[in-house]
């Protein structure tokens, strides 16, 4: 995963809440076996509407979303991610995710950042005044800028750090093999196994 | 059992019972614990690229032997014989079945007895039970903690560091009690609860949290009521529910196929004895639900927060203070095609589906048939029943639940997730409105342009039979 420290780009107001996985990619664009090639999936739905902000100029170059209160909710699919990324988006602000959304981001390299619901209002003003104003989000100060808007955000220690290094999780948790192998030595015999049936 | 400073032993909650039965490392300087996973479930849809990238690390999957599979998202319910027509359904079951073979993991395949719905199939067999961790790449994994399990649903590249370790690295969650106190009355079901929990809490409210679901109407629950509750956990935010394990979980557990047998049993029943929250245990927030207020429920919007008693009326954006919520009513209600002040039971809809993970187990299935029962589909109205896997198809055709249904004037299909989310041939077209067992009522979940109201299994069946949006308490 590529190391990062600090986003730059034009910033993209998605002025609603409660914005679904659904909505970020529809279930029918989850049928492919591949990670990459999902970007005319993203918001596929709402892109049928050609005043949908994506199909405006500045903003399909785009690459900081900033949306509404529980983005990212309901399914797990990390075609969400996958979505956004191909897209061409690096970030996401917004005042909170859904849980699995966020922690799929993470493993991705799509930054999540949470501000205040009114900075998340004020970007959106900066935008709306000069469409194409750029959004920065800078992992090592844990701030987002835009215009005169300066914040910080929130984000877990840990992820901040695997995102800082570029990490990946799975050579990270084999660090701990020996105690994966310790822990399974006193797995109890009750405990179910799928194979074989009983 | 863990002692604090003055050495007597701390009160936990179920949550941190199995959570530290679990911890294979604990975190240090902000890095999350690493939990063991005792039980991995696996679908063909969020599973091909976390195969391909073991494929490409050269990894193997670390132990088949707590992992199966099934086949659902993508399953058709009509000619589950014939080839699938659809090219990239059809790919991404193939590869499914590929990925199983290749890696050494039990599949259970359309035709398979054990077919369906992941969430139907890992009780049905026996597998999931108290105390353990469950993980699937699927947001309805909170199903599980019906048995007092911690189950949560997983992203793609989670399922990848799962079947390479067998381990998550997780940051501990709070805790969040959901007591509903009294006694439901007769055509309120584990359905209307959690409608009215998440109504009461929000889409975002149990984010970040456990919850546990507690008091005297979830202990009179069967089995497949808890899981109906813990199921739609995720759509109040939270990527886990519980319930204390009880004689019903026992009940319901013994004498499956891989549930514990002999001295193994006896010692699991033992242990999980132990596992409910202990008196004087915190919980990190509480919720509080009379129960017998409850009344059949139904959403009117586009998140499962959007709800109300289905003797009520569709709301007013303009009543609602949150300025989120506001505007989220009005964006819904436009999609929906509603106006402020209609009473529910004046909607007419244009199908019915009784199915998904959340609500097509065979108690589901007869509680339906029970209202339908000798009765009419209503005029213009399509009904589409989905079993949750082969083995509930089966039971119900055995008590005759199929011929209930055909004789009512409804489609009795094969087992799988089919309209719950439309990856299937199973959608809604545009405009069309439906009464639904399932979980979300997303803006174009059961197909681009259709419109869901989210309702229990006995107002599945009075509105099937009004043609409206009806109460069981309606038609008996």
């Amino acid at each position: 995963m590529e190391a990062i420290t600090s986003i730059t780009g034009i910033g993209v107001p998605l002025t609603r809440s409660n914005v679904d996985t659904d909505q970020i990619i529809p279930a029918e664009f989850l049928k492919r076996v591949t990670k990459t090639g999902f970007d005319d999936a993203l918001f596929q739905r709402w892109r049928q509407d050609p005043d949908f902000v994506l199909n405006k100029e500045p903003f399909t170059h785009g690459t900081v979303l900033v949306a509404g209160m529980d983005f990212g909710t309901g399914s797990s699919r990390e075609h969400a991610v996958w979505a956004l990324r191909d897209f061409g988006f690096r970030a996401v602000i917004a005042p909170r995710f859904g849980d699995i959304f966020r922690g799929n981001s993470g493993k991705q390299g799509l930054l999540t950042a949470v501000v205040p619901e009114s900075v998340v209002h004020d970007i959106w003003a900066a935008i709306d005044a000069a469409p194409g104003t750029e959004v920065t989000v800078d992992l090592v100060n844990r701030s987002v800028s835009c215009g005169d808007v300066h914040s910080p955000f929130d984000i877990d220690d840990y992820t901040r750090w695997r995102l800082m290094e570029g990490l990946d999780d799975i050579g990270l948790t084999l660090r701990h093999e020996s105690a994966i192998d310790a822990f399974e030595t006193h797995r109890e015999s009750w405990r179910p196994t799928t194979l074989p049936a009983r | 059992m863990n002692a604090d400073a003055t050495g007597l032993t701390k009160p936990r909650t179920l949550a941190e019972k199995v959570w530290e039965s679990h911890r294979v490392v604990t975190g240090e300087n902000g890095e999350p614990d690493l939990i063991y996973i005792d039980l991995h479930l696996i679908h063909e849809v969020t599973s091909p690229q976390a195969f391909d990238g073991l494929r490409l690390a050269g990894r193997p999957v670390r132990r088949p032997d707590l992992t199966i599979a099934t086949e659902d998202h993508n399953t058709p319910t009509l000619n589950i014989t014939a080839q699938i027509a659809d090219e990239t359904s059809r790919t991404q079951i193939e590869t499914l079945r590929s990925n199983a073979k290749e890696f050494g993991i039990r599949l259970h395949s359309l035709g398979d007895i054990e077919q369906g719905i992941v969430h139907v199939v890992g009780p049905q067999l026996g597998l999931t039970m108290p105390g353990i961790t469950v993980v699937c790449g699927d947001s309805h994994t909170s199903t599980h903690g019906a048995f007092g399990a911690m189950a949560f649903g997983i992203g793609t590249s989670e399922v990848e560091h799962v079947l390479a370790t067998q381990t998550l690295p997780l940051t501990p969650f709070k805790t969040m009690a959901i007591t509903v106190n009294g006694h439901l009355r007769d055509g309120v079901t584990a359905k209307d609860i959690i409608l009215a929990v998440i109504a009461k809490i929000s889409t975002g409210g149990g984010q970040g949290y456990v919850l546990e679901y507690r008091g005297s109407a979830i202990e009179e629950l069967s089995m497949e009521g808890r899981m109906t509750i813990c199921n739609m956990s995720i759509e109040a935010g939270a990527r886990a529910g519980m319930v204390a394990p009880d004689e019903t979980t026992f009940a319901y557990l013994k004498g499956r196929p891989h549930a514990p047998q002999g001295a193994d049993w006896d010692a699991a029943v033992e242990y999980w004895k132990t596992l409910p929250t202990d008196i004087g245990a915190t919980f990190d927030a509480e919720v509080i639900i009379d129960g017998s207020a409850l009344e059949p429920f139904v959403t009117w919007g586009t998140n499962p927060g959007q709800g109300v008693a289905l003797s009520d009326k569709v709301p007013n954006p303009t009543d609602i203070s949150d300025p989120n919520e506001r505007a989220a009513a009005e964006r819904a209600l436009e999609y929906m095609d509603l106006a402020p002040g209609t009473p529910m039971k004046s909607i007419p809809v244009d199908q019915v589906f009784m199915g998904s993970c959340t609500n097509s187990r065979i108690e589901d299935l007869r509680a339906f048939a029970s209202v339908i029962k000798g009765k009419k589909l209503a005029d213009g109205v399509k009904l589409m029943v989905v079993p949750g896997s082969a083995r509930v198809r089966l039971e119900a055709e055995a008590e005759g639940i199929d011929k209930i249904v055909e004789e009512f004037g409804g489609e009795w299909r094969f087992a799988g997730c089919s309209m719950c989310l439309g990856m299937n041939p199973d959608q809604l077209q545009p405009g069309e409105r439906c009464a639904s067992t399932s979980n979300r009522n997303f803006e174009g979940r059961q197909g681009a342009g259709g419109r869901t109201h989210l309702v229990s299994p006995l107002v599945a069946a009075a509105t099937a039979i009004k043609g409206t949006l009806a109460s069981p308490w309606d038609v008996s």
